[in-house]
């Protein structure tokens, strides 16, 4: 168990080090369409980080264009099946089997949710008042 | 398994040390100290951790969790399993262990599922510390309104794949 959360903790750090943020953030931008929810799911299943570093992200993408769809499907993925949450957290307490089961259970999750964001701003759900 | 997931997870530790190291010492040296600084960080967390759930599973009233939560429960224990994740305060530490302690107690997989799902989701707590400070209230919203079917959906995937 403790070898697992040590390479959790390593990859972390490195994945923190080498990732270049702009290049995420222009990838899911607002005409990014379906891939664009996908891409933002992969980077949240990626990224690396407690809160402290997830939220600031997310509200950089906002800033840089990104739309809440994207955003909510990063935000949700990061939650659900990042990885490092998993490694470090979970799998001490419910051991790998169970933790595999769950995310499997949880991989379409984070496009579900985007597509739900989209069709509420499609709605009539408006999101950028607070951010302009 | 724990042996494939040891190796897999070593390779990737050594590819990315390996990228880290060709752009220079200095970035081996710097992700090496923060992976291991975390780790050292981590250690008394999860060892609380995994000890309290124990006392954790020995405090919950037993005998009522295979009834509410057990796997014969269905929807309903998928309900409450729900709002109870909602309404757990803490860090990642309350949240798992009171979830494994459930789990051991008698409460179904999927029940669990949605437990931890809704509380990573939308543990009160959180969305008001973390992340109305960091982003626009109004998409915070959305974000959480749009994760409330998303436990269900767990618990769903969970029971129609079954058991591992």
């Amino acid at each position: 168990m403790l070898p697992k959360v040590l390479a959790g903790c390593l990859i972390g750090a490195f994945v923190t080090l080498l990732l270049p943020r702009e290049l995420v953030a222009r990838w899911v931008g607002h005409e990014s369409g379906f891939t664009g929810l996908l891409i933002a799911a992969f980077f949240g299943f990626l990224l690396p980080g407690g809160p402290i570093t997830i939220y600031p992200v997310a509200g950089a993408f906002l800033v840089m264009g990104a739309d809440a769809g994207a955003v909510v499907a990063f935000i949700v993925s990061w939650t659900l099946i990042g990885y490092t949450r998993a490694l470090v957290w979970e799998l001490p307490f419910f051991g790998s089997d169970f933790v595999i089961w769950r995310i499997v259970a949880a991989l379409p999750l984070p496009i579900v949710a985007g597509l739900l964001a989209r069709a509420a701003v499609r709605a009539g759900f408006e999101y950028r008042e607070g951010a302009q | 398994m724990t042996l494939a997931i040891n190796v897999l997870l070593w390779l990737v530790v050594g590819t990315l040390a390996l990228i880290a190291a060709m752009r220079g010492r200095v970035l081996l040296n710097e992700g090496s100290r923060a992976g291991v600084m975390e780790f050292i960080l981590l250690l008394p967390r999860i060892g609380i951790g995994v000890v309290g759930s124990g006392f954790v599973a020995e405090a919950l009233p037993n005998e009522w969790i295979a009834p509410w939560l057990g796997p014969e429960s269905g929807f309903f224990g998928v309900l409450i399993a729900t709002l109870g994740g909602a309404l757990t305060p803490g860090g990642p530490v309350v949240g798992f262990s009171i979830g494994a302690a459930a789990l051991k107690s008698g409460a179904g997989a999927p029940q669990v599922i949605a437990y931890s799902t809704a509380w990573a989701l939308y543990a009160i707590h959180r969305l008001i510390i973390w992340e109305v400070p960091m982003m626009p209230a109004r998409v915070v919203l959305l974000r959480a309104a749009v994760s409330l079917p998303l436990p269900f959906m767990a618990a769903a995937i969970a029971m129609l794949l079954g058991r591992p």
